[in-house]
C-alpha cells in the first residue's frame, strides 16, 4: 500500500519530537528573538536565544505548524543548544544540504535531526523542515563576530 | 443522452496517470482544473495554422487570429448571458479583473468617508484590492460577517449596507465553505442605496449556469483555468454603462484611436481596456473550454457535483474526528468540502494523500481573515469536478481513513 512510503518521511524518532517537542514554549528574558511564518501554509514559529559570549546558552520554540516542522524545530533546538553562534550556522548549512538529499559531512553532528533526510524525496514539504533553521540563521545573523 | 463522469475522464489526458504508484485522483479542482484534448488541440491548432497578432494586420493569419479571439468574446458573452460582447474584457485572470475594477472604477467614484462592503469568506484576490483602494481614498472597509452555520450574514449586510456604501465586493462561491452567496437579492439592494455590486465569480462559473443580467451584477470576474481552459486567460464583465466611463487600467498599443505628442484617445469598448498583445491563445483556448462545457451542460455539471456530495456527505461525517467547515446542509454548498482530521495539520494530511494518489490543498487557501473566524490556522481542502467519480469518492474516503490510521498507529 502507497503509505508504506510515508515512513521514510514520519519516522518514530519525528513523531515523538512533533508530538513531546523539546525545548517548546517561551523564555522570561532572552537576548534574541525572531518570528518567522511560512506565508504559503500560515505556520508561524517564534524562536527566542540566550547567547552570552557567543554561545546558545538556552533556546525555545513556540508557533503553530505541522509534524515536520514542529519535529525539525524540536530538534534543531537540540542541536545547537550549547554550541557557539558559527557551529550553529555551520550546522544549519549541513542541514540545509541534508533536506536536499546531498552528502552531508558530519551528519552525525546533526543528532537527531539528521533523521530528517526522508524530506529530500518530498520537495514540497522542504519549507517545513527547514523553517526553524531559516530562523535560526536569522537570528544569528545579527550577532555573530 | 446522459451524464457519465468515467466517460468524461477519458477526455482529460492527464488524469489517466499514475501518481506515486497509485492512479491520480485531482481533488484539487477549486485551484485549478485540468484540460481536455479538445482544448489542448484548440491551443496547438491555433499556434500551428493561425498566429499572428490581432487587429492590426491584413494578411490572412492576422485574419484568422483576430477571427478567433473575438470569435472566444461571442463565446463568453453567450455563456454568461452579457449583454454585448463589448461588455466581455479579456484579462490575465480573475485576480487581474478585480484590481481593474478597483483601480479604476474604485479610484475615480470612492471619495474619503466612503464605505466598501466586502465579507470575511473572501479570497484575498477580492480583498486586497478593496484594502489597498480604502487606503488610499481615505474610505472604510467594512465586512459582512457569516453566520453560525458560515453563510453569509444577512443581517449584517443589512446593518452595514447604507448611503455611504458604494461598492459591494462579493464571492458569488466561497472557495473555502462552498456556499453560495444570494447575488441577486444583494445586487437590488445595493443598486436601491446606488452602491455597484463586484462579484468574484471564480468558483461558481466552472460548476453552475451563470446569467449576469438575471444576476443584475454590475460587474462580474472569472477565470479561464478553474474551468478547463488554460492559465493566464480571465474575464471581467461590466455594464457598458460603466465601463464606458471608466478609464483604461493599462496603456499602450491596440487600445488607442489616435496618439498626439500630448494626449491621446481610446479605441471603443471593449478594447480601450486591452492594452498590448492580449492572450489570443489563452482566449481562444478559453473558448474552446465553453463549447466543451456547454455540451456537456453547466446544469449537469450541477447536477453531477451535487449527487456526489449527497454520495460523500455520510462518508465523511461518519469518520471520528472529522471536522468539516461550512453549512453541515448539502444543498447549501457546492463541491467543495474543507476540512480537519482530529489533531492533525493538513499539510501531513495532504502528504499522506499524495502517497495514495489523492491531490488535495493544504493550507490558508489565500483566505486568512475567513481561517482566523473558522479558528483554524490552516485546513484541507477536497473539490470536485465534472470528471470526478464516486470511484473517487471511494479513494478520497479510504485515502482519509489510511492517513488518520497511520498518524494513530503507523503502519500496521
Amino acid at each position: 500500500m502507497a503509505l508504506t512510503k510515508l515512513d521514510q518521511l514520519y519516522r518514530q524518532v519525528i513523531l515523538d519530537h512533533s508530538s513531546h517537542p523539546h525545548h517548546h514554549g517561551k523564555l522570561e528574558q532572552s537576548t534574541t528573538q525572531i518570528e518567522l511564518l511560512n506565508p504559503t501554509c500560515g505556520d508561524v514559529l517564534q524562536l527566542q536565544l540566550v547567547v552570552k559570549d557567543q554561545v546558545i546558552k538556552d533556546i525555545r520554540f513556540d508557533g503553530s505548524g505541522c509534524t515536520i516542522s514542529q519535529a525539525s524545530a524540536s530538534m534543531m533546538t537540540d542541536a545547537v543548544i550549547g554550541k557557539t553562534v558559527s557551529e550553529a550556522l555551520a550546522l544549519a548549512d549541513q542541514f540545509s544540504l541534508l533536506v536536499q538529499g546531498k552528502d552531508v559531512p558530519k551528519l552525525e553532528e546533526l543528532g537527531d535531526a539528521a533523521l530528517l533526510n526522508g524530506v529530500a524525496k518530498f520537495p514540497a514539504r522542504i519549507k517545513c523542515a527547514t523553517l526553524s533553521w531559516k530562523a535560526l540563521e536569522k537570528a544569528l545573523s545579527g550577532i555573530k563576530d | 443522452m446522459s451524464f457519465s463522469a468515467k466517460q468524461v475522464k477519458n477526455d482529460f489526458p492527464i488524469l489517466t496517470q499514475i501518481i506515486n504508484d497509485e492512479p491520480l485522483v485531482y481533488l484539487d479542482n477549486a485551484a485549478t482544473t485540468q484540460k481536455p484534448t479538445a482544448v489542448l488541440a484548440a491551443l496547438e491548432t491555433y499556434y500551428r495554422e493561425a498566429n499572428a497578432n490581432v487587429h492590426r494586420g491584413v494578411h490572412t493569419l492576422a485574419e484568422r487570429a483576430t477571427t478567433g479571439y473575438e470569435a472566444a468574446r461571442e463565446k463568453v458573452q453567450h455563456f454568461i448571458n452579457a449583454n454585448e460582447s463589448a461588455e466581455v474584457l479579456f484579462t490575465r485572470g480573475t485576480t487581474t479583473s478585480l484590481n481593474w475594477v478597483a483601480k479604476s472604477y474604485g479610484e475615480a467614484n470612492v471619495r474619503q468617508g466612503d464605505e466598501i462592503l466586502i465579507s470575511v469568506m473572501e479570497h484575498h484576490s477580492n480583498l486586497i484590492p478593496w484594502q489597498q483602494l480604502a487606503k488610499k481614498t481615505g474610505a472604510a472597509l467594512k465586512y459582512i460577517e457569516l453566520t453560525e452555520e458560515g453563510l453569509l450574514d444577512m443581517e449584517s449586510f443589512h446593518a452595514q449596507l447604507s448611503e455611504k456604501t458604494k461598492i459591494i465586493a462579493l464571492a458569488h462561491v466561497s472557495n473555502v465553505l462552498g456556499v453560495i452567496n444570494p447575488i441577486q437579492d444583494i445586487a437590488r439592494l445595493a443598486h436601491a442605496r446606488g452602491a455597484v455590486l463586484v462579484v468574484d465569480g471564480a468558483q461558481a462559473v466552472p460548476h453552475m449556469p451563470v446569467d449576469v443580467q438575471e444576476l443584475e451584477a454590475d460587474f462580474y470576474a472569472f477565470s479561464g483555468h478553474k474551468m478547463v481552459g488554460p492559465t493566464g486567460i480571465g474575464v471581467l464583465y461590466g455594464k457598458r454603462t460603466l465601463l464606458e466611463q471608466m478609464d483604461p487600467v493599462e496603456f499602450g498599443g491596440e487600445m488607442i484611436a489616435v496618439v498626439d505628442e500630448q494626449d491621446s484617445t481610446w479605441k471603443e469598448l471593449p478594447w480601450k481596456f486591452e492594452a498590448g498583445t492580449p492572450n489570443i491563445a489563452g482566449a481562444i483556448g478559453l473558448g474552446a473550454a465553453i463549447d466543451y462545457l456547454s455540451t456537456i451542460g453547466l446544469s449537469t455539471i450541477q447536477e453531477h457535483e451535487k449527487s456526489l456530495m449527497a454520495y460523500l456527505w455520510p462518508k465523511l461525517i461518519a469518520i471520528p474526528g472529522l471536522i468539516v467547515y461550512g453549512p453541515k446542509d448539502i444543498a447549501k454548498r457546492t463541491g467543495i468540502v474543507t476540512f480537519n482530521l482530529d489533531g492533525l495539520h493538513p499539510h501531513d494530511v495532504a502528504t499522506a494523500m499524495d502517497m495514495e494518489g489523492v491531490a488535495i490543498r493544504a493550507g490558508h487557501h489565500c483566505a486568512q481573515p475567513l481561517m482566523r473566524r473558522l479558528s483554524a490556522d490552516s485546513t484541507a481542502r477536497a473539490s470536485f469536478y465534472l470528471y470526478n467519480t464516486t470511484a473517487d469518492v471511494d479513494k478520497f474516503i479510504e485515502a482519509l481513513l489510511a492517513t488518520k490510521e497511520f498518524f494513530a498507529h503507523g503502519l500496521n
